[in-house]
């Protein structure tokens, strides 16, 4: 089963502290949806809003089309995994599994069956009379993402269930995640600080701060049009190029920037409506940056600059260059594995004029 | 050599100071088995007959019985309600809870003689007859603030996330504190429960001053006194002894030394 | 606005969790205790308790020697055991701690404490079969031909400190020990690496770290010394009364409940005087 979530409008506050401010969502039946953001941001207490250990200061949340603000967490149609999994510890797997089910009056032997099922989907029906103390950090994982999911519950909820797992582990199991979401279709909402774990999974991310949504879309689009300087930086590694708007027409705008004017498309501007003399910055990732003369598509010299250091990291050399015209600028651009950069290098800059994002300075 | 001195001087304190320990118990059991009216050297051969006076006594196996369920029912009351105090108190915000902690800690700190002498006055002024149930309502006073103590120190924050998740998986509160917490916080609770049975089951002031016509063992014991030094009190002394000791070794074999492997 | 949250409901579940040990405690414990303070006030005159406000009970024990001697009585009795228990004990818990092989050091600390299994009343008893006058100390003592004529030991302060020392080296054992085995090894190895002695680690590492728990177990011992009927009253004689003694008095010759209750207040207060004594050495928290 799955279902659609809104929020409205939802705010927490915690005596003087504001932990969620005025955040409104609508996620779609059947969606991976990841909360992506530092510590401190609001996903969790948004997640445990969702999941109804918290209700919110002001504000509503819908279910399925139903107003579940005031309805305790046993009575929603959504299941939390925790972080910690929360396993029960004196329970063999199978009564971990099969819990949910008999809270709901199913008899023993249907329940069993039902838990043995899950666990079968997660890959443990062969560990059903284990205890979780007999498993590993990852085994334990799946056992309460078995759990949650016995319950047959229209949405569930993640906090951050991946974050005591190594490196290596975590890249499988997300992978493992996304293919058992897709499998049952139930909605997930899922927790996390990590943008690649994130990327990795979410059919949409929320990007959060302070309170407040920054960001909301595809991963694609999070990354490559970010609609807030936050968001942008939290997404990865980025360049920020300040400047400030000259003139505005219908299809395009002029912005003055150390390196030069730049013509940009209207639709380079993702967050809001241009004015004259608006101070922006240009958010140009390290990948997208060119040596004019290579690139296909339109691109905008931004004149000659120097190599100051650089590294090798496999894929590509991350270098920092500094440009003549503007030395104060420090920029980080990637170069091909081909390039043969060397410090003190004088290269030719360029980018796609499709891969410029521009921003209004932001607030902070 | 000096390291030897000090051993055979350490060992020697420790034999000492068990000797001190044991002297009593060890002059009352073996005088249990006198044969002869008087508990005291010069011993005077092995007989049982005291240990068949203490099972003919009717008013001492009463006495036991009274003991024995006053102990269970005034420890699972205790335990309960400790139990019941330490859940709310460990897991919801309540206002005051600072102090609701300190007041359910406090009897600890008072003399079982001043409680019993509150609980007497208290009880003499409003008319009620004194029986095992007032003596049990002593004994759950001071109990259950051991309880509480115990069970309450032994909620750890980790076990927070998995009462939610049972909550999450629609348990009532009743069903998480039976199925989850309590089953968690089991060797606490037994251990909670044990103490609080050998307290009450030793316990003599309360016991003496809320009792009238039915009285616990160590009251009964008490007016056994009277007669002096007389063997039947060492065979009802050692049986007390002999019996808790081995319930202590079975409890120390199976409950404990299991509960403490996993 | 005053919609109902889920925090708000879930509050009145606890509180309904909390309330029966809460009433429980506040039912049988502190309105006993406040309605004996007010009777302390009281008197007693011809039989009848009056409610007459007045400090005369309160008075009388510090006019009336033989009942202010009781609390003397009580005190000096109570730290000569503690002070003796705590000294007798702390030995015997670090040669379980330190020189017991570990595997048997559970044994040895059960066997300390073994006789606490016995009643309450018998030990006491028990003590009596030892230093009456025909027990053993005194007939072993005549057989061997040391005495003539048997020694005075029951009866008498001597025989209730005995009697006390004996239940509270036990417990005194148990608390020290479970407090010297959470130190870490490491602490006696760095005052070792730094160039200590044994006794000088003892002294300035060991014993320090000891105290908290020394002076729980002591206070513990105070506040079950002070209150307790049951020793002095079977070993104690006649001649020495203590508080507890005194107030069983009251409550049973005289019924005088005003006068016991006064009493109690007084080993209360001596009571609390000793915690707020002890107080920052004492800390009882959750883990």
């Amino acid at each position: 089963m799955t279902a659609a979530v809104s929020v409205h409008n939802a705010t927490k506050t915690f005596g003087a502290f504001t932990a969620l401010n005025d955040v409104s969502l609508d996620i779609k039946a059947g969606e991976f949806i990841v909360l992506l953001g530092p510590s401190g941001c609001g996903k969790t207490t948004l997640l445990s809003i969702l999941g109804g250990f918290q209700s919110p200061t002001r504000g509503k949340v819908m279910i399925g089309g139903k107003d579940m603000t005031s309805v305790p967490p046993a009575k929603r149609p959504t299941t939390t995994m925790f972080q910690d999994y929360a396993l029960f510890p004196h329970m063999k797997l199978r009564d971990n599994v099969g819990f949910g089910l008999r809270m709901r009056g199913v008899a023993r032997a249907q329940r069993d069956e039902k838990a043995l099922g899950f666990l079968d989907l997660v890959g443990l029906k062969s560990s059903a009379d284990k205890k979780p103390h007999e498993l590993s950090g990852g085994q334990r994982q799946r056992v309460a993402l078995a759990r949650a999911l016995a319950v047959d519950p229209d949405v569930l909820l993640l906090d951050e269930p991946l974050g005591a797992l190594d490196l290596k582990l975590r890249r499988q199991m997300q992978d493992e995640l996304k293919a058992i979401q897709k499998r049952v279709g139930t909605t997930f909402v899922h927790v996390t600080h990590d943008q690649e774990e994130a990327m990795a999974i979410a059919d949409r991310i929320v990007v959060m701060n302070q309170g407040r949504i920054e960001d909301f879309g595809p991963p694609a689009d999070i990354y490559m049009r970010p609609r807030s300087v936050f968001s942008a930086g939290f997404m990865g590694e980025v360049n920020f190029i300040p400047g400030q708007v000259k003139s505005v027409d219908a299809a395009s705008a002029l912005v003055e920037t150390a390196v030069g004017s730049i013509a940009l498309p209207i639709t380079s501007f993702t967050a809001s409506v241009l004015v004259s003399s608006q101070r922006v910055v240009l958010c140009i990732r390290p990948e997208h940056f060119r040596r004019a003369g290579e690139a296909d598509d339109p691109v905008v010299p931004l004149g000659e600059a120097k190599v100051t250091g650089s590294a090798f990291f496999g894929t590509h050399y991350r270098c920092h260059l500094k440009p003549a015209k503007a030395p104060d600028l420090s920029i980080v651009a990637h170069m091909p594995q081909s390039a043969a950069v060397a410090d003190g290098q004088i290269v030719p800059l360029a980018v796609s004029l499709a891969d410029i994002v521009a921003l209004p300075q932001s607030r902070n | 050599m000096r390291d030897m001195m000090t051993r055979i001087a350490s060992y020697a304190y420790a034999g000492l100071i068990y000797g001190f320990i044991f002297l009593p118990v060890a002059v009352l059991v073996l005088f249990s088995f006198q044969d002869g009216r008087l508990p005291v050297p010069p011993f005077n051969g092995f007989s049982l007959q005291w240990y068949e006076a203490v099972f003919a006594d009717r008013k001492l196996m009463a006495a036991l019985g009274n003991s024995f369920i006053v102990a269970i029912v005034s420890s699972l009351i205790a335990c309960l309600l400790g139990f019941l105090a330490a859940y709310a108190l460990a897991r919801y915000k309540l206002p005051g809870s600072a102090l609701q902690r300190g007041l359910l800690i406090a009897p600890m700190t008072v003399s079982y003689l001043i409680i019993a002498l509150g609980l007497l006055t208290v009880l003499n002024t409003f008319g009620i007859r004194l029986s095992l149930w007032t003596v049990g309502i002593g004994h759950v006073v001071i109990n259950l603030p051991l309880c509480f103590a115990i069970i309450y120190s032994s909620m750890g924050d980790h076990h927070i996330n998995i009462e939610r998740a049972a909550r999450d998986l629609s348990a009532s509160d009743i069903k998480v504190m039976v199925l989850v917490t309590a089953p968690m916080l089991m060797p606490s609770i037994l251990a909670a429960f044990f103490l609080s049975v050998t307290f009450s089951w030793d316990e003599f002031i309360i016991a003496f001053l809320l009792s009238r016509f039915d009285v616990t063992l160590p009251v009964e014991i008490w007016s056994l006194l009277r007669s002096g030094l007389n063997p039947k009190t060492n065979a009802i002394g050692s049986l007390v002894f002999l019996v808790s000791v081995a319930v202590l070794a079975v409890l120390e074999l199976t409950l404990f030394g299991r509960t403490k492997k996993s | 606005m005053s919609t109902i949250t889920l925090e708000d409901t879930e509050r009145r579940k606890a509180w309904g969790f909390v309330a029966p040990a809460l009433l429980w405690t506040i039912a049988f414990f502190v309105l006993p205790f406040l309605f004996m303070a007010a009777m302390s006030l009281w008197s007693r005159e011809s039989g009848q308790i009056v409610r007459a406000w007045n400090l005369d009970n309160y008075i009388a024990f510090f006019a009336k020697d033989s009942l202010f001697k009781g609390l003397m009585n009580s005190l000096e009795i109570t730290l000569i055991v503690t002070v003796l228990s705590v000294l007798l004990a702390y030995p015997l818990a670090w040669i379980i701690a330190e020189r017991v092989p570990k595997r048997f050091q559970r044994l040895a600390l059960i066997m300390a404490v073994l006789p606490f299994w016995t009643s309450y009343v018998v030990r006491s008893y028990s003590w009596l079969l030892v230093l009456s006058k025909n027990g053993v100390i005194n007939q072993t003592l005549m057989t061997l031909g040391v005495v003539a004529e048997p020694l005075e030991i029951a009866s008498n302060r001597t025989a209730t400190v005995i009697g006390f020392v004996h239940f509270f080296v036990m417990l005194l054992t148990l608390t020290i020990y479970a407090n010297l085995i959470q130190l870490s090894p490491n602490y006696r190895r760095a005052a070792a690496d730094l160039g200590a002695n044994g006794l000088q680690t003892f002294w300035h590492v060991i014993l320090p770290l000891t105290l908290p728990g020394i002076m729980t177990g002591a206070f513990l011992t105070f506040v079950l010394c002070i209150g307790d009927y049951v020793t002095p009253q079977i070993l104690g004689g006649n001649n020495e009364l203590v508080l507890p003694q005194i107030v069983m008095l009251q409550l049973g010759r005289r019924a005088d409940f005003p006068m016991a209750a006064a009493l109690s207040i007084i080993l209360m207060l001596a009571v609390t005087a000793a915690y707020v004594l002890c107080a920052r050495w004492l800390k009882i928290e959750r883990a």
